[in-house]
C-alpha cells in the first residue's frame, strides 16, 4: 500500500526505513564497495551502528543482542569477503536458533556471475546455514524481503535469515510500498499446537511415573517459559535436569533442579536420566552432547518430546509421544490436566546418587593456593551473587562455567551451544551490552577462543561500553588437550599455546588490565573489575592440565562416565 | 536412530513448490547434505499459477525417508510434500530412443514398438527415433529388446508421479509431516515389465 505523501526514495533509504519499521534500533557491521549505498543512506536514519573489527564479530553481535534481548538482531556487510565473514556467525545463530538478519551488499545486477570484484554467491555459500535467504536485484522487493525476513527470522523456530542486496538494487529510486497486513507466506507455517488428545494422554504418562525427570532445553528460555515450567515442577512434583543453553530457564537454587545434563553434566544427572521411567522434553532436540549414544539413552524411560519444530521429533532418539506447538502453550495446556505429586522416594533416591559427588567437586579440595578455573568461576558466582550475565566463549572454561555459574535467571546465559564457535564471547557480549545496559556482563574466555576475536576489544572500547572479560588462561587448547591427554595417549598435538600478555593487550586499547595467579587475589580482582568504568581484561593464571569432569565420552552410555579422580594426588 | 538399512529401496517424492528462482537449489541441497543420490528429478509447472512440482526419486530407508520430508517441510518455498511409498501412486516416465534400423531391420523394430505402445517419430536412413511412455520397469524392458538392434542414443525424463483419486494431493496439503496416514500400498508400478491393457485400464479407473 503506497501511503499519502510518499515520496521516491533510494533502496538504500527504503532499506533503513524498512529496519525502522521492524523495530531495529542498532546494527552491528562493517562497509565496503558494494554496500556503500546503504552506508550513505545511514547517516540520516535513527538507527545506531556499531562498527566491528570483522564481520564474524558483526554477526556474534547481532546474536548476542538477539539472545540476550528475545529479539531480532542485524548485522550488516558488503559483499565478497565481508560477506563470507559472516558465515561462522550465522552458522553459529543456526545452530542455536537464535533470530538475526544479515544484510549484504552484492555487486551490482548487471555484473553478477561475471566474478566481478569481490563478487560471492553469498545465497549460495549461506543456503545450508540460513533458515532462509533473499537475493534482491530490485528497488521494488527490499521492503518486502525485509519485512519476510524479520518474520522468518522470529517466527516459529526462529533463524537467521540472510538478504543479499545489489548495488543498483540500492541506489535506483521506487515510492516504497509499505504493508501493515500479516505476512503470509504459503509454504510456512511456522504455528504448531498440540492436540488436547495429546496432551491428556502425556498427563496420563506423567501422573503414571514413579520416576520422571522434565529436560529443560534452549526452548524455555526462548520462548519466556520459566515461570509455567516452574509451576508444572512445582505441581507434577518431578525433577529438572538442563540442557546447557537451557541453564537459567529453571533456577538452579530450586530444590528440584538437578543441574546441567549430557556429555560435562554432574554424575547424579545423568545417572537419574538413565534411572528415569518418564522423560519430558521440553524445548530441547536430543543433541548428541546430550544423549550421549542414543541407542543406551535412558532405554528404560518412556518420552514424551515437547517442541516447537516437527523435524526434531523422531530424528535421534525414538519417542513414545510428541506434542508439536510452541513449549508455553504447550505447558499451559497441560498444568490443568496434571496431578499434583510429591514423589519423595525418587528424589530420595537422586540425593543418594549425588554420593560421593561432593568430596570429588573441587570446591572441596585443598587448593594449596593454586588456581583452578573452578575457583574463579565458583568466586565470581558468589560475588555476583548469580546474578551478572555471563557470555561464555567454547571449551573447558564453557563446561566448568556451567557446572559452577548457579544461573537462577533466563537470558543469562549467552554460549554457543550447537556449533561450539570459538571466538563467540566477546563479540556475543558486545551485541548483549546494547540489549541489556544496566546489567553487569561477565566474559568467561579460554586464551585461544579470545585470541580468535581479540580485535573486538577495539570495538568496546571505541563505543566505551562497560564489560567485564575473565579470560581463563590454562596455556593450552584445553578441550582439546584434555581429549589428548584421556583419548590420545597424552600426546599433546598442537595444544600447547602461547598468548600475548593480555594485560598489555588491554592496554593497548586504552583498557584496564589485571592479572591473577592465586585464589586469595581473585575476590579482589574481581571487585576492581566491576569498579573500573570501561572494559576490564583479567587474566587468570590457571592450573595448566586441569581436566573438566565427570566426562561422557564421545558416543558413550551417559552412566558411562569419567570421574575427577578423588582426591587429587598432589 | 536405529532403524535398519534393510528397508532401503527407491522412493518417490513429491514436492509442491513456489516457481522461483533458487528453489529447486534448495530442494536439492538437503539430499546433497546428506549424500543422498538423485536417481532421477522432473520438474514442471502445474495447473496453478506460481506453483511447480518436483517429483523426486531416491534411494532410502524408513528414517531416512521421514527426515527427507520432514526437511523438506521446513524449507520456506516448499508449499506440500508426497512421499508415495505408502500410497497408491502412478508414476511414468518419457523416453527418447534412437535406435539403429536400415531397410532391412527398420520393420522389426517398428513390430517392437507396437507391441509396447511406443510411437516411431522420427525416421532416417540409418536409425529411428521411438518414444515412449509408461512405469520405469516397461521402459527398461523396451531398451533391452531394442539392444540387439543398436541403441544409438536414449534420454529419459525421470518419473513423474500422482498420488490416485482426486483428493489426494489436496489432502495432503493440510497435513504436517508429523501426521501421515499410513494406506496400504496397492498400486505400485514396479513388477510391471512389459505393456499390460489391464494395468492401463486401472490407471484410467
Amino acid at each position: 500500500m503506497t501511503e499519502p505523501g510518499e515520496r521516491r526514495r533510494t533502496g538504500a533509504q527504503i532499506l533503513w526505513e524498512a529496519l525502522h519499521r521492524e523495530g531495529v534500533e542498532i546494527v552491528f557491521g562493517y562497509p565496503g564497495g558494494a554496500i556503500m549505498p546503504a552506508y550513505d543512506a545511514l547517516l540520516d536514519s535513527p538507527i545506531r551502528h556499531v562498527l566491528v573489527r570483522h564481520e564474524q564479530g558483526a554477526a556474534h553481535m547481532a546474536d548476542g543482542y538477539a539472545r540476550a534481548s528475545g529479539k531480532v538482531g542485524v548485522a550488516i556487510a558488503t559483499s565478497g569477503p565481508g560477506a563470507t565473514n559472516l558465515v561462522t556467525g550465522i552458522a553459529t545463530a543456526m545452530l542455536d536458533s537464535v533470530p538475526i538478519v544479515c544484510i549484504t551488499g552484492q555487486v551490482s545486477s548487471h555484473v553478477i556471475g561475471t566474478d566481478a570484484f569481490q563478487e560471492t554467491d553469498i545465497t549460495g555459500v549461506t543456503l545450508p546455514i540460513t533458515k532462509h535467504n533473499y537475493l534482491v536485484t530490485r528497488v521494488d522487493q527490499i521492503a518486502a524481503a525485509v519485512r519476510e525476513a524479520f518474520y522468518v527470522a522470529r517466527s516459529g523456530r526462529p533463524g537467521p535469515v540472510l538478504i543479499d542486496i545489489t548495488k543498483d538494487a540500492q541506489q535506483a529510486t521506487a515510492v516504497p510500498a509499505w504493508s501493515d497486513a500479516p505476512v503470509c507466506l504459503r509454504g510456512y507455517r511456522p504455528e504448531h499446537r498440540a492436540r488436547q488428545g495429546d496432551l491428556a494422554r502425556a498427563a496420563a504418562m506423567i501422573d503414571a511415573a514413579k520416576r520422571p525427570v522434565i529436560l529443560a532445553g534452549h526452548g524455555i528460555v526462548k520462548a519466556c517459559a520459566s515461570e509455567l515450567l516452574g509451576e508444572f515442577v512445582e505441581r507434577t512434583g518431578a525433577p529438572v535436569a538442563s540442557t546447557l543453553l537451557g541453564l537459567g530457564g529453571f533456577p538452579a537454587s530450586h530444590r528440584l533442579a538437578l543441574g546441567m545434563m549430557g556429555m560435562h553434566g554432574e554424575a547424579w544427572v545423568n545417572q537419574a536420566i538413565q534411572e528415569a521411567d518418564l522423560l519430558v522434553a521440553l524445548g530441547m532436540r536430543f543433541d548428541d552432547r546430550v544423549t550421549g549414544n542414543p541407542a543406551t539413552f535412558a532405554v528404560g524411560a518412556r518420552k514424551i518430546h515437547c517442541e516447537l519444530d516437527p523435524a526434531e521429533i523422531n530424528k535421534t532418539v525414538r519417542v513414545d509421544l510428541a506434542l508439536v506447538g510452541d513449549v508455553k502453550a504447550t505447558l499451559r495446556g497441560l498444568l490443568p490436566l496434571v496431578a499434583s505429586a510429591e514423589r519423595r522416594g525418587w528424589i530420595d533416591r537422586i540425593a543418594a546418587l549425588k554420593g560421593d559427588s561432593a568430596v570429588r567437586d573441587i570446591q572441596h579440595l585443598p587448593h594449596h593456593g593454586r588456581l583452578f578455573a573452578a575457583h574463579v568461576l565458583h568466586d565470581l558466582w558468589r560475588i555476583t551473587e548469580g546474578k551478572a550475565l555471563i557470555v561464555s566463549d567454547v571449551g573447558q572454561h564453557q563446561m566448568w562455567e556451567a557446572q559452577y555459574y548457579k544461573h537462577d535467571y533466563p537470558r543469562q546465559l549467552l554460549t554457543s551451544g550447537g556449533l561450539g564457535t570459538m571466538g563467540f564471547a566477546l563479540p556475543a557480549a558486545i551485541g548483549a551490552r546494547f540489549a541489556m545496559p544496566e546489567l553487569e556482563i561477565w566474559v568467561i574466555a579460554g586464551d585461544g577462543g579470545f585470541q580468535m576475536t581479540a580485535c573486538e576489544l577495539s570495538t568496546a572500547a571505541q563505543e566505551g561500553i562497560k564489560l567485564n572479560i575473565a579470560i581463563i588462561n590454562n596455556g593450552y587448547l584445553g578441550m582439546v588437550r584434555q581429549w589428548q591427554e584421556f583419548f590420545y595417549d597424552g600426546r599433546y598435538s598442537a595444544t600447547p599455546l602461547r598468548s600475548p600478555d593480555f594485560v598489555k593487550l588491554a592496554e593497548a586499547h586504552g583498557l584496564t588490565g589485571l592479572r591473577v595467579t592465586r585464589r586469595e587475589d581473585v575476590a579482589a580482582a574481581v571487585a576492581a573489575a566491576r569498579a573500573t568504568p570501561g572494559a576490564v581484561v583479567i587474566d587468570f593464571r590457571v592450573e595448566q592440565e586441569d581436566s573438566v569432569y565427570p566426562m561422557v565420552p564421545a558416543g558413550a552410555a551417559l552412566h558411562d562416565m569419567i570421574r575427577r579422580p578423588s582426591p587429587i594426588v598432589e | 536412530m536405529t532403524a535398519s538399512m534393510t528397508d532401503s529401496r527407491l522412493r518417490t517424492f513429491i514436492a509442491h513448490v513456489e516457481d522461483l528462482p533458487g528453489v529447486l537449489n534448495r530442494v536439492t541441497s538437503l539430499f546433497r547434505r546428506r549424500s543422498y543420490n538423485i536417481e532421477s528429478l522432473a520438474v514442471g509447472r502445474t495447473h496453478e499459477a506460481g506453483v511447480s512440482r518436483m517429483t523426486l526419486v531416491i534411494e532410502a530407508d524408513d528414517h531416512g525417508a521421514r527426515r527427507i520430508e520432514a526437511n523438506l517441510y521446513k524449507l520456506v518455498n516448499v508449499l506440500r510434500v508426497e512421499e508415495t511409498a505408502q500410497r497408491a501412486t502412478v508414476a511414468r516416465e518419457l523416453a527418447l530412443i534412437k535406435v539403429r534400423a536400415d531397410a532391412g531391420s527398420r520393420p522389426a523394430v517398428v513390430q517392437v514398438c507396437e507391441v509396447f505402445r511406443a510411437r516411431v517419430i522420427d525416421v532416417a536412413p540409418e536409425a529411428l527415433i521411438c518414444e515412449i511412455t509408461g512405469p520405469a520397469a516397461k521402459i527398461d524392458g523396451f531398451v533391452d529388446v531394442l539392444a540387439p538392434f543398436g541403441v544409438v542414443e536414449m534420454v529419459r525424463t525421470g518419473a513423474v508421479a500422482m498420488v490416485r483419486s482426486a483428493a489426494g494431493s489436496d489432502r495432503a496439503a493440510r497435513r504436517g509431516p508429523d501426521d501421515r496416514d499410513d494406506r496400504g500400498d496397492d498400486g505400485d508400478d514396479r513388477d510391471d515389465r512389459l505393456p499390460d491393457d489391464r494395468r492401463d485400464a486401472r490407471d484410467a479407473a
